[in-house]
């Protein structure tokens, strides 16, 4: 017995043996995991299932046993996961095209029904991929496009929310949030027809605004005009005769004098005067009065 | 020393042929590389497996009973061959086994040092658990645990404010506003961690949902909105209802993120209709502009008037004090001035129909002097 205890290979095996045993007999199960236990692939139970409104470190998660060789370990994830749908078209009730994304949130919450029915996480995305698709596409076909942009839309999330989960639940999987992350106009004839639209607007944005400058400009030199008009008559009004007087000499001298040039500093006007001209009363020696 | 070198050499050298675990320490014993390795290799493996090392076959205390070979041969050989060539820095007799517990109790002490004693910075924080299930949060300043394979500690950075860009290249990121019209949004959500233990282990993929969710909340927030407000005033608005909806949204998750805030760095019609855009503004310049033009014009205009009212009333005033004297000298200035600067012509005899030159006026001067003529002439009639 000694010679047996005594022997490094015995001992030896003895220690991974044993390494073994304990290591298929405690597992630790993290806070991230919900296990199911298998017994010669019967579900047995699940250890640190998900619960809603648990504190983590108050979750079944710690140090398990399980009987070993006997029980295997089906790991499944408990955090939240997403399920991306790929950038589709969807047509809207009023048959607009619109290119969709969108994303789920999904959680197991039966560790046990999903293990049944899908085995890994991979394929309860994968199934769920699909059927958000075509409930997007149930849901928009439903509605008109204006109705994604506006406070409607959140609605229209429940609603998709609501289905996806229906199958979900097959899948012992709960959606926690559906969102649609971007929906815009196709490439092409509708984003091209868009921006038209967008250009044409800004088009006529531009053409009233340049209306309404000419007017204001319009409405300012009238208005002016006016007031000179009306300083003028004022001032004017004293006296219409002598007015006339002033205003026809003021006439002579802008009308006759015009400018020279340097060639021709006298000008380009040129007056012939007959002797009666008043002007010339004293040149040609009459008193005043006599014309 | 020679039965204990022995003994282990053929254990050593049995095992390297299996090609077991303890093939390689065999080796390294064989060629004297040291205690410490041989330790550290059998507490390695105790620690994995979770069982603080009671099988190590090399912590047993050899038995008394000596001489048993079971094996010599070429690596005994090698053995001592290898011996000599290291000189006598082996210890004398029964040491061996001594330096091996020596080699051992260092490992565990280093490894409870390293496993169990954490440093932990001013901006991070340290999550535990204890057997995977969550124990505790480690503060700043140094924390202890349970050694590694009870415990386990992640470190992360919460006060770290990081940066998530959209659209993370310069792309055109395309979104539809409340109007069904379409805007280049370019923007930045910058977010921390709140509760790491939320952060490790209630999402998949925090970060990749932190985008995911501000892109989902940046298009609702802009669906709402008017293009015009989209880039303009309601900028900040949009931010901020942003920054509102994602948290919000994360909370329900469970995130353990706390969004810092949304930046909108860009916000701007698409290139393809920023031309049109552009009109806009060069329009509404233009307006400005008339109106201003129409604003100096009245100044001018109403300062003329003004001006030659004021001086109309001067003079009037004078004028009114010696009206026949005042009339006179303006009518003999301003004739005087006019007749000065022009070419006058008198023609004296009446009945004489003058010859008027026009051929010549003309040539000195292009405007038309008929007007003159005519009125001088209707006068003098």
């Amino acid at each position: 017995m000694n010679r047996i205890l005594s022997n490094p290979i015995f001992l030896l095996f003895a220690t991974i043996l044993l390494l073994i045993v304990v290591g298929s007999t405690f597992t630790i199960v993290p806070e991230t995991k919900q296990a199911v236990i298998v017994r010669f692939g019967q579900p047995e139970r699940i250890l640190n299932r998900y619960r809603p409104n648990e504190q983590f470190g108050a979750s079944g998660a710690g140090l398990a046993a399980r009987v070993p060789f006997v029980d295997g370990i089906v790991w499944i994830d408990k955090r939240i996961q997403s399920i991306d749908m790929e950038n589709q078209q969807v047509l809207s009730a009023d048959q607009l095209r619109l290119q969709v994304d969108a994303f789920a949130r999904y959680r197991i919450v039966d560790p046990l029904r999903m293990y049944i029915s899908a085995r890994t996480e991979e394929n309860v995305t994968a199934q769920l991929q699909p059927i958000l698709a075509s409930a997007l596409r149930n849901e928009l076909g439903r509605s008109p496009f204006a109705s994604l942009l506006s406070p409607e839309r959140s609605q229209m999330m429940d609603n998709i929310q609501n289905a996806l989960n229906r199958v979900a639940r097959q899948y012992g999987a709960e959606i926690v949030d559906v969102r649609i992350k971007r929906a815009d106009l196709p490439d092409g004839t509708p984003l091209e027809s868009a921006y038209a639209r967008m250009r044409s607007a800004r088009e006529q944005e531009a053409r009233a605004v340049q209306a309404q400058g000419l007017k204001q400009a319009q409405i300012i030199r009238a208005e002016a005009d006016a007031e000179a008009s009306a300083t003028y008559a004022s001032a004017f009004n004293r006296d219409p005769d002598f007015y006339d007087f002033y205003r026809a000499m003021q006439s002579y001298r802008t009308s006759f004098l015009s400018p020279g040039t340097a060639e021709n500093p006298r000008g380009h006007a040129a007056i012939v005067l007959s002797p009666n001209n008043d002007y010339l009363r004293q040149f040609r020696g009459q008193p005043r009065g006599q014309r | 020393m020679k039965w204990f070198f022995g003994r282990r050499a053929a254990a050593g050298a049995v095992l390297s042929d299996n090609r077991g675990p303890w093939g390689i320490g065999g080796n390294d014993d064989g060629g004297g590389a040291g205690d410490g390795g041989r330790g550290s290799g059998g507490g390695d493996d105790g620690g994995g497996k979770g069982s603080g090392g009671p099988g190590n076959p090399w912590d047993r205390p050899p038995p008394r009973k000596s001489g048993r070979r079971l094996e010599t041969g070429a690596f005994d050989e090698f053995l001592k061959k290898s011996r000599e060539r290291f000189g006598n820095r082996f210890p004398p007799q029964g040491g061996g086994r001594r330096y091996w517990l020596y080699g051992l109790a260092a490992f565990i002490v280093l490894w409870i040092a390293f496993t169990s004693i954490h440093r932990v910075g001013p901006q991070e924080r340290g999550v535990v658990t204890t057997f995977g299930s969550f124990s505790g949060t480690l503060q700043p300043g140094i924390g202890f645990t349970w050694p590694a394979p009870v415990s386990g500690v992640q470190v992360i950075d919460v006060e770290q404010i990081r940066t998530i860009s959209i659209p993370g290249n310069n792309a055109e990121n395309l979104i539809l506003t409340g109007d069904q019209n379409v805007i280049d949004l370019a923007y930045s959500v910058r977010w921390n961690i709140r509760d790491p233990q939320r952060f490790l282990f209630q999402i998949k993929d925090p970060e990749d949902t932190i985008r995911e969710v501000a892109e989902s909340a940046m298009r609702a927030a802009a669906s709402r909105v008017s293009l015009d407000d989209s880039i303009g005033a309601g900028r900040a608005q949009i931010a901020q209802t942003v920054e509102q909806n994602m948290q919000q949204l994360l909370d329900d998750y469970g995130a353990g993120v706390r969004i810092q805030g949304v930046a909108i760095n860009q916000s701007v019609p698409p290139a393809a209709v920023n031309e049109s855009f552009l009109r806009v503004s060069a329009a509404q310049q233009e307006a400005q502009s008339n109106i201003n033009d129409a604003r100096a014009y009245a100044l001018q205009v109403t300062a003329q008037a003004q001006g030659e009212a004021a001086s109309f009333e001067k003079i009037y005033t004078q004028y009114r004090a010696a009206p026949e004297v005042t009339r006179r000298r303006m009518y003999y200035e301003t004739m005087e001035s006019v007749l000065q600067h022009v070419d006058t012509t008198i023609v004296e005899a009446p009945g004489v129909t003058p010859y008027l030159p026009l051929p010549e006026i003309q040539r000195r001067a292009q405007a038309a002097p008929t007007a003159n003529q005519a009125q001088a002439e209707g006068q003098r009639q």
